[in-house]
């Protein structure tokens, strides 16, 4: 019941929250002296970047982790990380699509073979890996322990695409707002616009990951009840023949 | 657990020796993988040159999913698995003993592709110091990955197509390392050859660390 609620809240004040960050983006924030109105997308890549990187797949991980641990174990942990998965998927194609756009005016190309670019798109493509294990057909633990090993593997990933841009020398900008001195390059409206971009999109993330669980547990529950109803059946079959 | 990993590799590799499997399959695929990037690139000796150390790694790489296939498929069987429970095999051990006889088998490969690449794409080796290590590390982390990620792909059926998916990407690094090593043993202007062999090195500990651990429980799944 609260997690209904919860979720009920959540979707609408995430959908305003969006809507004003596109307002303050796009209209009232002032275009940069270098880029134009390109700059407008730092109010979208960095927000999508930070909740795939971080939030999403540092989520798949503790869940994967709270499953593998004996005395937490528990398929509400599995569900939540492939959940988490899920919609991080989604927000890493995004970061890649947005900074492809991005990059085009300010790089000169589309796609350039720079360190962050690339260990983001291989994370992608790991955590894609990660969808189609779940799609084996196996019993739910067995199916939710192969995944969450595979989480835990795949999340190896994340630090190496966040310290790439310090350990390799690469196109891509170091971290604007969390760089090692933690003093933002950014000021004004700018950075509270960017800042409310971050919650906007976390809190749009909180809610898919809460419609997602939603279905995967009414999906469990359908399944256990079918297979109950199945098993009456068989029972009564025996009892009539 | 060392004994254990002896017993499965002189298993694994009877089994190989006496099907030739790997003979009559995974090497002439590997072999003809390089042929068909020479037809890609073109007859222009430079180029292949050049391009020699990535493409030998790709046709590595690529030769290695069907031996980490093969090498799981001996394991696959419900009955072989019971016949480990029942002679206590340790479960660290027996990773440790597909990784090993894996290794050897891709050495194998390696030298006989080396040689491929040699006579069709001109090159010469001029550090044995850097091919050496660039040939054993890689071959070490590729069979450490591949049984792990094997073993987490699940049953026969669907390993065929999942294996690639879940162990292409994680094996990146090596293949970028592996190039760069081998470039400089091939006589390339490489800066930091060393380093990528410490990426090598590091690639096949921790594979083979997280193989020892992680085999058994994914096992008994």
């Amino acid at each position: 019941m609260m997690r209904t609620t919860l979720r009920k809240s959540i979707g609408p004040l995430a959908a305003v929250l969006v809507a004003v960050t596109a307002w303050l983006g796009l209209v009232v924030t002032p275009p940069d002296r270098d880029q134009g109105d390109y700059v407008r997308l730092v109010y979208l890549h960095p927000a999508l970047a930070w909740v795939a990187l971080y939030v999403a797949f540092g989520m798949s991980a503790v869940c994967s982790l709270l499953y593998l641990w004996k005395r937490t174990r528990s398929l509400r942990f599995d569900r939540l990380a492939s959940s988490a998965v899920e919609v991080g998927v989604v927000y890493t194609l995004l970061t890649l699509l947005t900074g492809s756009i991005w990059g085009r005016p300010t790089w000169g190309v589309w796609w350039t073979w720079d360190a962050r670019l690339t260990s983001t798109a291989v994370l992608a493509v790991l955590f894609l890996g990660y969808l189609a294990l779940r799609r084996v057909p196996a019993e739910a633990h067995i199916r939710a322990r192969r995944s969450a090993v595979f989480a835990l593997l795949a999340a190896i990933n994340v630090p190496i695409i966040h310290f790439s841009v310090i350990w390799w020398q690469t196109l891509h900008q170091g971290a604007t707002v969390l760089n090692p001195n933690l003093s933002p390059m950014i000021h004004g409206l700018m950075a509270w616009t960017l800042l409310l971009s971050f919650v906007a999109f976390t809190l749009l993330f909180a809610w898919m990951v809460m419609v997602r669980y939603e279905i995967e547990t009414r999906r469990a529950d359908e399944d256990e009840v079918g297979m109950a109803a199945a098993i009456a059946d068989r029972q009564a079959e025996g009892i009539h023949s | 657990m060392w004994r254990d990993a002896l017993l499965i590799a002189r298993r694994d590799l009877t089994i190989e020796l006496r099907s030739k499997v790997g003979t009559w399959q995974i090497l002439p695929f590997g072999l003809m993988a390089l042929f068909l990037f020479a037809f890609a690139l073109g007859p222009q000796t430079e180029l292949l040159r050049t391009a020699a150390p990535g493409l030998f790694w790709l046709a590595v790489l690529f030769s290695s999913i069907l031996a980490a296939q093969r090498s799981l498929n001996i394991e696959g069987s419900a009955s072989t698995r019971e016949a480990n429970r029942l002679l206590g095999l340790d479960p660290a051990g027996v990773f440790l003993g597909k990784a090993v006889a894996m290794a050897l088998e891709l050495l194998v490969l390696e030298v006989v592709l080396l040689v491929g690449v040699m006579l069709l794409f001109h090159v010469t080796i001029a550090s044995w110091l850097f091919v050496v290590p660039a040939l054993v590390l890689p071959a070490l982390g590729l069979s450490a990955a591949g049984v792990l990620y094997g073993s987490l792909a699940g049953g026969a059926s669907t390993r065929s197509t999942l294996l690639p998916i879940l162990v292409l990407p994680v094996e990146a690094p090596v293949l970028i390392a592996a190039s760069k090593s081998l470039s400089r043993g091939l006589g390339s202007v490489t800066p930091d050859a060393g380093r990528w062999l410490v990426v090598l090195a590091i690639f096949a500990v921790v594979y083979s660390v997280l193989g020892v651990a992680l085999y058994g429980p994914l096992e008994e799944s």
